[in-house]
């Protein structure tokens, strides 16, 4: 009885360090502010290899270089930045409640969002592709999606867009994008549709490399933006130049080519963008 | 909100919903039946055979189960039940989560068959009744009864485990078009509470009716 007793206390000690260690940890980051020179908190996709992807503890992609680049020119080094995982659903909830600085994942500005958030830029212009098997020259875009298995994800703004063109198309839709790829490279399924960093992503992983291909036909305009708490028109402006210098200085085409270059992408239309006015 | 529920077809979401549900609860009940059956027959072999179906089909997480449902045995395997991909998905998701509950509908039968004091199941033999006779005279009836109340538990949780569903399904069921909607309109507490009370208009009444149901038919001893 005793021991049990013992066990209990010493169980619900330890839940309470647990708790007590969350608290303390979103504490210590909450002090700064948008801007701030001591930390950022910057929330990035976890799973989306080229974009933003989680290995170990390090963190590549094009959105991470991007973070890494507007946090230094805001003055915050590499190591003060902490990274969030910044899941598509939550992105308007984690910076409407102060829990990232600014969110930097294939997050396409739109008027929807626009109302809750305000972004910086863009600063990358992907479109809607198609990946195929590289043996594949049947798909060439959507128009011959007919009678052909398309994949997705669920819900998402590219399974609705390709609804809506090719009507009656053969969907198959997943949880995640990787259980496209998967099907897509077994050959169960003929074509994965998403934008198109997210597809030379995957087609450049090592595992699928030379097995898959993009089309290289975009069929819809996704801005990608830095999402920021609305109104912040002051960071807002900051973001805005660092993307600029960005761009000019050629950290912007470096970060293609090393992030998206190896499936042999290359940036649609338009790029690199001129990012708007903040308002 | 007023235009999300023009905008998007919500009753349609949870009809399919509902679908699903009783297509599983039925698939479940008729498969957890027999996985008793077998977990308390006389025959060793069968014995083992119940006991590995709901130790298998009870620790396997339910995602891993639908998606392993499309892309293993679907796309690798070969086996569709439609061409139409998403009417394919539609079935196996019937198909799985009938599986998957079969095991937990089979050990609320076992209690219910637990309920039941030896001195009748040896009673119904010593009569001359044979294994099938007592089964389906003696113990199943009773068992039923006594497992009124955790059957009840096991539908409330298939209708809210058909979200899951969702990994492979798409968005014609709930949880799907609540992702839709999230995707397009930006995640809000509304919505999220809509999708929620509809839930809770599917099983609050089921809830009150298995309580109901479970003192109404307890066997008296």
């Amino acid at each position: 009885m005793k021991t049990r007793r013992i066990g209990a206390i010493a169980a619900g000690a330890a839940l309470a360090l647990t708790l007590a260690a969350c608290g303390s940890d979103s504490g210590g980051g909450s002090g700064s502010g948008g801007g701030d020179s001591k930390g950022l908190k910057i929330g990035i996709k976890f799973d989306q290899p080229g974009m933003g992807l989680k290995k170990g503890s390090d963190f590549t992609g094009m959105d991470v270089d991007v973070a890494k680049y507007v946090a230094k020119k805001l003055g915050t080094d590499e190591g003060n930045i902490t990274w969030v995982q910044a899941p598509s659903a939550q992105r308007e909830t984690l910076i409407s409640t102060g829990q990232v600085d600014m969110i930097v994942a294939t997050y396409s500005i739109t008027d929807t969002r626009k109302e809750k958030v305000s972004f910086a830029g863009p600063y990358f212009i992907a479109g809607q592709d198609l990946l195929v098997r590289a043996d594949d020259s049947s798909i060439t875009g959507p128009d011959s999606l007919k009678g052909k298995k398309l994949c997705s994800v669920t819900g998402s703004t590219s399974a609705q867009n390709v609804l809506k063109k090719v009507p009656g198309v053969n969907l198959q839709e997943f949880g995640t994008y990787s259980e496209c790829v998967a099907a897509l490279a077994s050959g169960s399924i003929d074509a994965l549709t998403t934008d198109d960093t997210i597809l030379a992503g995957y087609a450049a992983q090592e595992q699928y490399k030379g097995k898959l291909k993009v089309v290289g036909k975009p069929f819809s305009t996704e801005n990608y933006g830095i999402g920021l708490k609305k109104g912040d028109t002051a960071l807002c402006g900051k973001i805005t130049d660092a993307i600029k210098s960005m761009i000019s200085d050629g950290s912007w085409q470096k970060a293609v080519d090393s992030n998206l270059g190896p499936a042999g992408y290359k940036p649609g239309e338009g790029n690199p963008p001129t990012p708007a006015a903040c308002s | 909100m007023g235009d999300i529920l023009s905008k998007y077809d919500i009753l349609g979401a949870f009809w399919v919903t509902i679908q699903l549900s009783l297509l599983a609860a039925i698939g479940a009940l008729v498969l957890g039946t027999i996985v008793a059956i077998l977990r308390v027959s006389p025959v060793g072999v069968l014995r083992f055979i119940g006991t590995s179906y709901v130790n298998i089909f009870r620790n396997t997480p339910l995602t891993l189960l639908m998606v392993f449902s499309i892309l293993g045995i679907s796309f690798i395997l070969g086996i569709s039940l439609s061409q139409d991909l998403s009417r394919n998905a539609y079935w196996w998701a019937a198909i799985v989560l009938s599986v998957y509950h079969a095991a937990f509908v089979c050990e609320a039968l076992r209690s219910g068959v637990n309920t039941i004091p030896t001195g009748q199941a040896e009673a119904a033999r010593s009569i001359g009744l044979t294994f099938n006779q007592s089964l389906t005279e003696v113990l199943l009836p009773q068992a039923f009864r006594g497992a009124i109340a955790p059957l009840g538990s096991v539908l409330i949780a298939l209708i809210k485990n058909t979200t899951v569903a969702a990994v492979i399904l798409g968005t014609s069921e709930a949880a799907g078009l609540l992702a839709q909607i999230t995707e397009n309109e930006g995640a809000s507490l509304p919505t999220f509470f809509l999708f929620a009370l509809g839930f809770v208009i599917l099983t609050l009444p089921l809830g009150i009716l298995f309580t109901n149901l479970s003192r109404r038919l307890a066997v008296k001893r």
